[in-house]
């Protein structure tokens, strides 16, 4: 979080793209998760539990206000709070202050999304408070005596789930990334995007099939806690959830870009991604990464800054995110919206960008089939004189802003419309 | 305006006045299984030992034997087990210490047993999965996920078919543990009780 601006993702990128090491890394993580998935095998209703998981996160959100107050009710019923944090800012003060009230000099911070997301590892150390890492599961039997990392008073960790009609907070590890939900610590904070939550106990039973397979490729995750407030004799003494807006309503009000916040933050889109898979996280900014960062960064953020308004255009739409995702978001179908509205936002400005340019001009050209097909022939002279070995690496004028990260196979001397045409004769 | 308000306001500004109200979710996935009990529980094992966790199938009358012998199998030497564990389970250990975990073990007594040894609440065929509620035999969560070795003992009656048969069984007010192979415990081993 500094002050200088992001750099734009195609200048961030062109930095990543040059640390072939990196690439190989990601390359490989991309190859265990196929494999791993692959050895698994889709269960028969994989797509009935896509269908099941996609309406159920739609209802979660389409009913948000009522779902929250609900769950609100459910967890101080079975001993819990519920704090509320329109912005990171509120937030950092609210987990800092229960850090403060329980009277810890260190805290146990796991590294889910919202911890990340909020900053609260520097939060709490600008606070003097120390921070450490929950004590890894599986490790070598007794490593974890001497980090200590059980002795903590207070645990701070991310909630992936939380169920309106109980209260219970939902916490999914996978093997190598242990959450602070362990019933160590005396005091619990708990932090959710208000997103996250869920209307129904048994939504859990379609989710529950969902995540793990997308997350890891198993049929199952290593550990799942389910916990629900204060349980006498049972971890800890005190349970606080941190409700957390932070942008996510600005993403709610559209109805199309809302569809994101449908995300059940399992990777699998990362996985398949051919932009992800060469670039790695780095270049999207320092949360939401990969093909759903593309889309949620710039409707959390706004597409004013440079940086946020690149992110739409960090794709080639080629789908496969939407086939692999657990919950069917349309990536690419959002993506497309958000870079209409990078173009509007910009329609303003004295000069029209380029985009708005071309687009006004292909709708008037696309309009009626005449100008269509005369298009055609002369854009296809013209592209083919700019062309060198068979791609097009750099279009001229305004145009070549769009070029800086594409290239493009020329065109064919004779396009498709006027092949058909002329075989029809 | 406190935060809660706030948050709420947004929320309703965003979803505007005339909201449709969302479809009803189709839930055309497996629920129910009519699968042969027989077929279930070889399911069940079969994906436990896939995960890389021991398992065997034991009679009623052999568990105390079994019990040992897993504890014997991997040198556990002192093992804590939650204070309302059968007495029978741990009949036949021998050179094996067991700690109840009443009054509760501090931190120092966990770190220093080897082993314990649980029941579950539920178990899941078609995952390999174990969970724990803190219901009889089960313990707190802090004993299960602080040794090295987990040895669970799951009842053949309490394997479920599918996940959602799992979901309905389990009462999610009460503290839920769903372990999954030697990563989610360390070291799970699991004896499959044929009533
Ligand atoms: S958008 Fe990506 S991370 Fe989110 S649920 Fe879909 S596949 Fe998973």
């Amino acid at each position: 979080m500094t002050g200088a601006p992001a750099p734009k993702f195609a200048a961030a990128a062109r930095v990543a793209l040059a640390d072939t090491r990196a690439r190989r890394e990601l390359r490989a993580a991309a190859a265990v998760f196929g494999r791993r998935r692959a050895a698994v095998p889709e269960p028969p209703d994989w797509e009935a539990l896509r269908a099941a998981g996609h309406a159920i996160r739609d209802a979660a959100l389409l009913g948000l206000d009522a779902h929250l107050e609900r769950l609100e009710r459910a967890v101080t019923q079975a001993g819990g709070t519920v704090h509320w944090a329109a912005d990171a800012a509120q937030a950092r003060r609210v987990v800092t202050a229960l850090s403060r009230a329980a009277g810890a000099d260190r805290v146990v911070l796991d590294d889910s999304l919202p911890v990340r997301e909020l900053a609260l590892d520097a939060a709490l150390s600008r606070a003097g408070i120390t921070t450490a890492g929950p004590p890894a599961r599986g490790a070598d039997p007794g490593g974890e005596a001497e980090d200590g990392g059980g002795a903590a008073r207070v645990a701070v960790a991310g909630v992936d789930f939380m169920v309106a009609e109980t209260g219970t907070l939902v916490f999914v590890e996978a093997g190598d990334e242990p959450r602070a939900s362990g019933g160590e610590a005396e005091t619990l904070v708990a932090v959710a995007g208000i997103e996250t939550v869920v209307p129904e106990w048994r939504d859990m039973e379609v989710l529950l099939q969902l995540l793990p397979r997308s997350l890891t490729g198993e049929r199952m995750t290593a550990l799942v806690t389910c916990l629900t407030g204060v349980v006498p004799g049972d971890g800890p003494r005190e349970v606080h959830l941190v409700l957390v807006d932070n942008g996510r309503t600005r993403v709610l009000e559209d109805e199309i870009g809302r569809d994101a916040l449908r995300c059940i933050r399992c990777r699998a889109c990362h996985h398949v991604c051919p932009v992800y898979e060469r670039t790695g996280g780095a270049p999207y900014g320092p949360v939401h990464t990969g093909p759903i960062g593309a889309i949620l960064t710039p409707q959390l953020r706004g597409v004013e800054s440079a940086a946020a308004a690149s992110l739409p255009y960090a794709s080639t739409l080629c789908g496969a995110c939407a086939d692999v995702c657990p919950v069917r978001i349309d990536i690419p179908e959002v993506l497309v919206h958000l870079r209409g509205e990078v173009v509007e936002s910009r329609r303003a400005r004295p000069v029209p960008p380029p985009e708005l340019v071309l687009m006004r001009g292909l709708a008037w050209t696309m309009g009626e089939p005449r100008r269509y097909e005369a298009a055609l022939r002369r854009g296809t002279r013209w592209a083919r004189l700019a062309a060198r070995g068979g791609r097009i690496r750099r279009l001229p004028g305004l145009l070549g802003a769009w070029t800086d990260a594409r290239d493009l196979p020329a065109p064919p001397a004779e396009p498709f419309r006027a092949w058909w045409a002329r075989r029809r004769r | 305006m406190s935060a809660r308000d706030e948050v709420l306001r947004r929320v309703r500004s965003a979803l505007g006045d005339e909201r449709k109200p969302p479809p009803p979710v189709p839930r055309g996935y497996a629920r129910r299984s009519a699968e042969p009990r027989a077929d279930v529980v070889a399911l069940f094992t079969e994906r436990v030992a896939e995960g890389g966790a021991a398992v065997r199938h034991v009679g009623a009358d052999e568990l105390a034997t079994a019990v040992a012998a897993a504890l014997w199998g991997r040198e556990v030497k002192r093992i804590a087990v939650p204070a309302d564990v059968p007495y029978g389970w741990l009949a036949e250990l021998d050179g094996v210490r067991a700690l109840a975990d009443s009054p509760p073990l501090d931190a120092a007594a966990l770190a220093a047993v080897d082993g314990v040894v649980t029941g579950c609440a539920a178990a899941i065929a078609p995952t390999g999965t174990v969970v724990l509620d803190g219901g009889r035999a089960q313990g707190r969560r802090a004993l299960v996920l602080a040794a090295a070795r987990h040895l669970c003992v799951v009842h053949a009656d309490q394997i479920t078919a599918t996940v959602p048969e799992a979901v309905a069984r389990l009462d999610p007010v009460r503290p839920l543990t769903w372990i999954t192979g030697p990563r989610g415990a360390r070291g799970l081993e699991v004896l499959v009780v044929e009533d």
